[in-house]
């Protein structure tokens, strides 16, 4: 377990390090002065502007450059956002939670939905829900998810008048700022609405967690299919029915279980997609997450915080992967053996 | 195997029961939830400052004026007359230059999280807020950028002499002339009374800026919070000086698109929009209403009545008959305007119901023309403004209509249109024939109609773009300006409003509406004629008395946090 945790610990260095050589150079590529593009200070005066050149080495060599730009990102300054002036980290701590909150229940739904449908599919091979299933999957996977959004606010926010449209939570209530993950805030809040805004919350959720969730779900729909009847054909579940065990012993002390594990090991991949997914979505339900404010310093060319975005994101990403590394490795004793990293 | 399943089963419904609990069951402690106290207005921009002195955008005196401040005097009821607000009365003295206001006694200031009150209001805050805008060495006349746009354009520090402060309670102003649209200017959304305490602790921390950012005023709510591009919040003020506003919360959701504004009011996010777009949808919908007020500006279609043929009195007549002025509000304005039979709009108190008016009238326009010496017509062109006015929304169009107009009885039309600021400097410079323009009032005195548009001083000016000067006219607004009987004010005005359309210096064609949209559960006035909106009458229909008194206590405890 320690060189497994040893292989993906030295994984992660080397990723992170190409990540902000990305970033660094993109500083570069952008229009307008490096230093700029590096710290954001658009309005710097010729003081500030020689000592940002100074803090950044700008004057030393690209290795320099690169390592005081890694000292500044490693001490948490991503510099300033060019539209609003304000400190990037500060703004990544108070939006990231949100789409961290919102993806993380749209996974949940995704897993909730699409796996049970993926395994009901596999039992019932070749029949015709196993069809209408895979079909519906199909379906599910080829909707754009810009068209879904506006589609169901238009039936289920103006239509049926069921869910709100826009925003993480009704402008009425004033939650204080605690974690940024907005139902832990709601709970931790004093307010003496704290019941009613929970619900509001949560009423907020329902709609885009359920937009993101769509595709993720048809491909664990897929994904589980796929493993459920690899699990169905090995020989021990063969063994186990010439045993006489029931069917549902068969399925849920075994065929559940052995399949699951395979499931798991995608469910890391599948985050950074749902990701993606959800910084659309973001923008359609005016949710105020990392993913919208990515998009808005796209049309406000705020670079600065487009290469900053972009490194928090993808580093976020690939925590999770890590992650769930982990969980399958703790789960499947085989992969622990595994010399070579995945 | 089957205890297993058990489990499982009896677990996730166990979770099913106590999220559906989560969601129904607690609701029940609160009779009367949050949002049937609160209202949420879909704003259309963010305000440049909390402080109305400092600017005359729509959108700023929205979100400010009749929410957080009041004024000295008002305008009130049907008819647009003064009438007292923080100033229980005033006296006028004869010669019209020393007015005198007596204040009230038992006015208090807002208590916020940044600033506790411990006067109630005076002479000095009258005094504080005038002479930041007059006195150029008033420690806060420099603060936030020294513009005061509405009080320079009716140079008010040119009129006013002085401010005296009698007694803690009388107050008097000194003119350096009789001007009647004096009052009607201190009556408006720009004319707010600030706290000299408020200010006297900033002095003291060296933050002056915050004045205009954290405000404190009199008025019906208080600032509670304010996100830039986000939110404002605002909570009641409880010891308003009138009777306390119906709501305890009012939120504004700035959304500055349009089409998020009609989501947002038809999901019921929103329970009032500003400026709606899909009027017939939301006419359609039994839970929302659609409002309109006409607003104080006036779209027309004016001639230069120095350049040949128009210095004709008989051809700017036969051109007016020959137009088809409900085809253009139909058209330009689809329909969402009202019919301009003068300059001045119904809603000013000085509007006469019987102005004489041309009409529409073809066969006598080509007959007027004959008279004029034209049968055979004549090439004119017009100058339609490039860009979209509420009083205009597309003045290209209009003067495409025109054009079919006036192809009937003759007369052929070229269309120029140059960039807006080409346009105004070249318009100002006279080269023009004619041109399609508007006015858009800053304050609901009728002055502010006839005086800019047509006077003579305008047309040296370069403002009066008709070049007419007519001096009966002119003596007319004088007389009228001379003058604080409301009465003979209206009298005057009614005899310029005939000159006007006898000697069709312009032809006035529409005032445009104002319009907004709420749930039919969101009663009392917000729009106004004139000036920003007011939430003070606004109250949701669940509201009953028996109610406010439970919930009370609550809010204000977290008010006062």
């Amino acid at each position: 377990m320690l060189t497994f945790t040893l292989r993906r610990l030295s994984l992660f260095i080397f990723t992170m390090l190409v990540l902000t050589l990305l970033s660094f150079s993109l500083s570069f590529l952008f229009p307008g002065d490096t230093v700029i593009n590096h710290s954001g200070q658009i309005n710097a005066s010729a003081a500030e502007l020689a000592h940002l050149n100074q803090v950044y080495q700008m004057d030393k060599s690209i290795f320099y450059q690169y390592g005081a730009y890694l000292t500044h990102i490693l001490n948490g300054d991503f510099g300033q956002s060019m539209a609003s002036q304000s400190p990037i980290s500060n703004e990544i701590i108070k939006l990231l939670p949100a789409t961290i909150e919102l993806s993380l229940v749209a996974l949940l739904i995704a897993m909730l939905v699409g796996i049970p449908l993926g395994f009901i599919a596999a039992i019932r091979h070749n029949k015709t829900s196993d069809n209408v299933i895979l079909s519906l999957a199909m379906l599910g996977y080829s909707i754009p998810v810009f068209w879904l959004g506006l589609l169901a606010i238009l039936v289920f926010s103006i239509g049926l008048g069921w869910l709100p449209s826009a925003g993480q939570i009704s402008l009425l209530f004033e939650i204080e700022f605690v974690t940024g993950i907005q139902f832990f805030d709601i709970l931790l809040s004093d307010s003496p609405y704290k019941w009613q805004a929970f619900r509001d919350a949560s009423a907020h959720m329902i709609l885009p967690a359920c937009v993101i969730a769509l595709a993720p779900a048809t491909i664990f729909i897929r994904l589980s299919r796929a493993s459920m009847i690899d699990v169905l054909a090995a020989s021990y579940i063969r063994a186990a029915r010439a045993k006489g065990l029931s069917f549902q012993q068969i399925i849920f002390r075994h065929a559940i279980r052995n399949a699951l594990i395979q499931i798991i090991r995608h469910v890391g991949l599948q985050f950074a997609n749902l990701v993606t997914i959800a910084m659309v979505t973001e923008v359609i339900f005016s949710w105020p997450g990392i993913g919208r404010w990515l998009i808005d310093s796209i049309y406000q060319r705020d670079y600065t915080a487009i290469q900053s975005g972009l490194l928090v994101l993808s580093c976020f990403i690939f925590i999770v992967h890590i992650l769930t590394d982990f969980i399958y490795a703790a789960l499947n004793p085989l992969a622990r053996g595994n010399k070579h990293g995945s | 195997m089957a205890v297993l399943t058990m489990n499982f089963n009896s677990i996730f419904s166990l979770a099913i029961a106590a999220f559906v609990s989560l969601l129904t069951g607690c609701n029940e402690g609160n009779k009367l939830s949050l949002s049937e106290r609160s209202i949420i207005y879909c704003s259309e921009g963010s305000p440049e400052t909390f402080n109305p002195q400092l600017s005359t955008s729509g959108t700023t005196s929205d979100a400010t004026a009749k929410q957080l401040y009041n004024s000295l005097i008002v305008y009130k009821g049907k008819s647009n007359t003064l009438g007292p607000s923080l100033a229980k009365s005033w006296h006028v003295t004869r010669d019209g230059k020393k007015i005198t206001f007596y204040l009230r006694q038992d006015v208090s200031f807002h208590q916020t999280s940044y600033f506790t009150p411990t006067r109630l209001f005076n002479a000095d805050d009258v005094l504080f807020s005038f002479n930041r805008i007059l006195d150029k060495k008033h420690a806060f006349h420099h603060v936030s950028g020294n513009q005061y746009p509405f009080f320079q354009s009716v140079k008010f520090s040119e009129l006013v002499e002085k401010v005296e402060k009698i007694n803690d309670f009388t107050i008097r102003f000194i003119l350096k002339r009789n001007d009647s649209s004096f009052l009607a200017n201190l009556a408006t959304d720009y004319a707010v009374i600030l706290s000299e305490e408020y200010g006297q602790i900033l002095q003291e921390k060296n933050a002056e800026h915050e004045i205009d950012i954290f405000p404190i005023g009199t008025g019906p709510f208080k600032l509670k919070d304010y996100r830039v591009g986000s939110l404002i919040r605002f909570y009641r003020h409880e010891s308003y000086w009138q009777e306390k506003a119906k709501i305890e919360q009012l939120v504004y959701d700035i959304s500055p698109s349009k089409t998020s504004r009609l989501t947002k009011l038809l999901a019921k996010e929103c329970d009032v929009s500003s400026y709606p777009i899909a009027h017939a949808k939301i006419a359609e919908r039994s839970d929302l209403q659609l409002e309109s007020i006409t607003s104080l500006n006036v779209g027309y279609f004016a001639f230069n009545t120095k350049k040949e043929p128009f210095n004709n009195k008989m051809v700017r007549q036969a051109i007016s008959l020959a137009i088809n002025k409900q085809a253009l509000i139909e058209t330009v304005y689809q329909g969402q305007a009202a019919w301009a039979k003068s300059i001045l709009p119904e809603t000013s108190w000085a509007y006469d119901k019987n102005t004489p008016e041309l009409g529409y009238d073809p066969v006598r326009a080509k007959s007027l023309l004959e008279v004029a010496g034209y049968p055979q017509g004549f090439t004119m062109d017009i100058w339609a403004m490039p860009v979209q006015r509420a009083y205009n929304p597309n003045a290209v169009t209009m003067a495409k209509l025109i054009q079919a107009d006036l192809k009937k009885i003759g007369v052929t039309v070229k269309i120029v249109s140059y960039e807006w600021s080409t346009f105004l400097r070249r318009l100002s410079q006279g080269e023009h024939q004619s041109f399609l323009l508007g006015w858009t009032a800053d304050h609901p005195d009728p002055d502010n109609f006839f005086t800019p548009i047509l006077s003579c001083s305008a047309s040296e000016l370069g403002n009066n773009r008709t070049f007419w000067c007519n001096k009966e006219y002119d003596q007319l607004l004088q007389k009228a300006l001379k003058t604080t009987n409301m009465s003979k004010r209206k009298g005057y005005y009614a005899k310029a409003m005939a000159i006007i359309n006898e000697e069709m210096p312009l032809l006035p064609i529409a005032h445009s509406k104002r319009f907004q949209a709420r749930g039919t559960d969101v009663e009392g006035d917000i729009l106004s004629n004139f000036g920003g909106i007011s939430f003070y009458n606004a109250a949701k229909k669940t509201i009953t008395n028996e109610a406010k008194s439970i919930v009370l206590p609550e809010i204000a405890d977290k008010a006062s946090n």
